[in-house]
């Protein structure tokens, strides 16, 4: 009931987020929400793997900034009118994103099959040092294509369109970040409430009877790897539009250190606690760099305590509940 | 003599120095109890392990209907019929009894990949879950998590997730361990009630539990089988009496 409450004022206040910026006449922070809300997205995705999986997945930055890249240079050839590729069949660019969005999907589900394909052969601290190996192979591989920037980055021209509506301005994206946040919401609990989600559970909390039961362990947290993967990657094509401009920092191991942040500190197994833990972590890293360039100094002992003291996460305090031990 | 439905053949399992298993050949009929009884560190788990595919054996075959199963894992095996019990309870504790009985029915199902309607209606779950509870004697339990269960309790959503899979072959590993002086009576009675429908192959100390139900007993010593027949013979065998149920019997 309380988890009902706060989910339904979460929705109602970002529903009306854009208005009341609007009439404070503060609506650049709107920006700063989309971004928030594309974190929550990714950090959400990483709960399926985290939270319902247990697989502490240290590169999810791969998928962050894959997704983000493939917006990004598609809109950049789309602006150069040149090819993405020439062989075996010529790619072009586009600024469609009903065409560009999915692709980044599609491409970070690919490789996140690839990634847990091989990650999910091991356990424990070995698959966190595998998942982090691959990212940290991503992040030298896109440093070096110098066509796309390197180290400098991708700027991007102008921002997608979806079904020939410029996402330009901050509201736009907005509303297209909140629907996907929500969407994505919606399916992951069904999900997570599904077969599917009961045997990932299952398997999490005793892979020993999951596998004398015959549940296919090692596929059920292969799909779960990849559809994670393929969101987090429409996370990062909205944050390539937020930004206008695409970092190889996206895929550092920096990012995915602080989209597990997220996670745990929200609530893991919750999927809306991942959510709160994005807006948290990124409002107080907003507030506190203005105070202090050494703001990780301050940040860093809360989320100790939180850790410490709030098991279940922020999610737990704020809804009274917490995901399945 | 009809064909075995469980075959070990020859299996070998060695750690370091230690044989856990030596050559050991045993076979399981289908509608039989098959008991395996020996002193701690016999390696009767092992045995076990073996059978369900946990371990792999160094050498030796596992034949399931005839078909060799020695390198298939525990789930593959799970899939082709065999169900197993653990001597320390595995449960998904964080689930609660009904969703653990629903995880063993669609696992035997084998259809997992389903993601949009929720197990709660999921009305062919649901029913074989409530089923298998009520022959558990476990129905008023349903909705509590299985940690909160006592342990006893727990032994009982133990063989019942074993049976939610619908096995052919249940392998049972000491399913009376830490049960009460009441308790163990009654999970015999229910293991006797199983007796002809699935073939069982019973690890356990208890021997009132092991005559009340065996068809055949083979008896592990130091690794190796040092004896398999009748009970009858079983209990008039010396060489048992000396390794094993002269102990038992007289402390």
């Amino acid at each position: 009931m309380r988890e009902r409450l706060a989910v339904a004022f979460g929705a109602a206040a970002f529903a009306v987020a854009p208005f009341v910026l609007e009439a404070l006449d503060e609506s650049f922070l709107l920006s700063v929400l989309t971004r928030m809300l594309a974190y929550a997205l990714a950090a959400a995705a990483l709960d399926l793997v985290l939270g319902y999986g247990g697989m502490m997945s240290f590169g999810h930055g791969a998928f962050l900034g894959t997704g983000a890249y493939v917006a990004g240079v598609l809109l950049h050839h789309r602006a150069e009118g040149s090819a993405v590729m020439e062989w075996p069949l010529r790619v072009g660019g586009t600024a469609e994103a009903l065409i560009a969005w999915p692709a980044a999907a599609a491409v970070c589900g690919v490789l996140a099959a690839a990634i847990g394909a091989i990650s999910l052969r091991t356990r424990g601290v070995h698959f966190i040092m595998i998942t982090l190996a691959f990212a940290q192979m991503v992040y030298f591989l896109v440093l070096a294509l110098p066509q796309y920037g390197g180290t400098d980055g991708l700027m991007i021209p102008s921002r997608n369109v979806l079904a020939g509506w410029p996402l330009a301005g901050d509201a736009p994206l907005y509303w297209v970040a909140l629907v996907l946040l929500a969407l994505f919401l919606v399916f992951a609990r069904r999900a997570m409430a599904s077969r599917f989600g009961l045997a990932l559970r299952g398997a999490r909390m005793n892979e020993r009877r999951a596998l004398a039961l015959g549940l296919p362990v090692y596929r059920l947290r292969l799909v779960a790897f990849t559809l994670s993967g393929a969101v987090t990657g429409l996370a990062g094509a909205i944050l390539a539009n937020q930004a206008s401009f695409v970092s190889p920092d996206l895929l550092s191991w920096q990012r995915s250190g602080e989209l597990l942040v997220m996670v745990i500190l929200g609530g893991q197994g919750t999927l809306f606690g991942p959510v709160l833990g994005a807006l948290a972590l990124l409002a107080a890293e907003e507030e506190l760099a203005q105070i202090t360039e050494h703001w990780m100094l301050v940040l860093g002992p809360v989320l100790l305590l939180v850790v410490l003291f709030f098991r279940g996460g922020l999610w737990r305090v704020v809804a009274g509940v917490r995901g399945d031990a | 003599m009809p064909e075995p439905l469980l075959e070990a053949v020859g299996l070998t399992r060695r750690f370091g120095a230690l044989a856990a298993n030596e050559d050991v050949s045993l076979t399981l009929l289908s509608g039989e109890c098959h008991a395996v009884i020996g002193p701690n560190g016999a390696g009767k788990s092992t045995l076990v392990a073996m059978l369900a595919g946990e371990q792999r054996p160094d050498s030796g075959r596992v034949l399931l209907a005839g078909e060799d199963v020695t390198v298939l894992g525990p789930a593959r095996r799970a899939r082709r019929g065999i169900a197993r019990s653990f001597q320390i309870t595995q449960l998904c504790r964080g689930l609660t009894v009904r969703e653990n009985v629903m995880l063993a029915v669609q696992a035997a199902e084998g259809r997992s990949f389903r993601f949009f309607r929720p197990v709660r209606s999921d009305a062919s779950l649901t029913a074989a879950a409530d089923s298998a509870l009520a022959d558990a004697g476990l129905s008023s339990r349903a909705e509590t998590p299985a940690a909160r269960l006592s342990h006893g309790e727990q032994r009982q959503l133990e063989l019942a997730l074993a049976l939610a899979q619908r096995p052919r072959v249940l392998l049972l590993d000491e399913p009376a361990a830490g049960l009460g002086a009441a308790e163990t009576p009654a999970l015999t009675r229910r293991l006797a009630s199983l007796k002809g429908t699935v073939a069982m192959l019973l690890v356990e100390h208890d021997m009132d539990t092991v005559f009340a139900l065996a068809d055949r007993i083979t008896v592990l010593a130091g690794g190796r089988v040092i004896a398999s027949g009748t009970p009858q013979a079983i209990r008039a065998d010396r060489a048992v009496r000396e390794a094993y149920l002269g102990e038992v019997v007289d402390a």
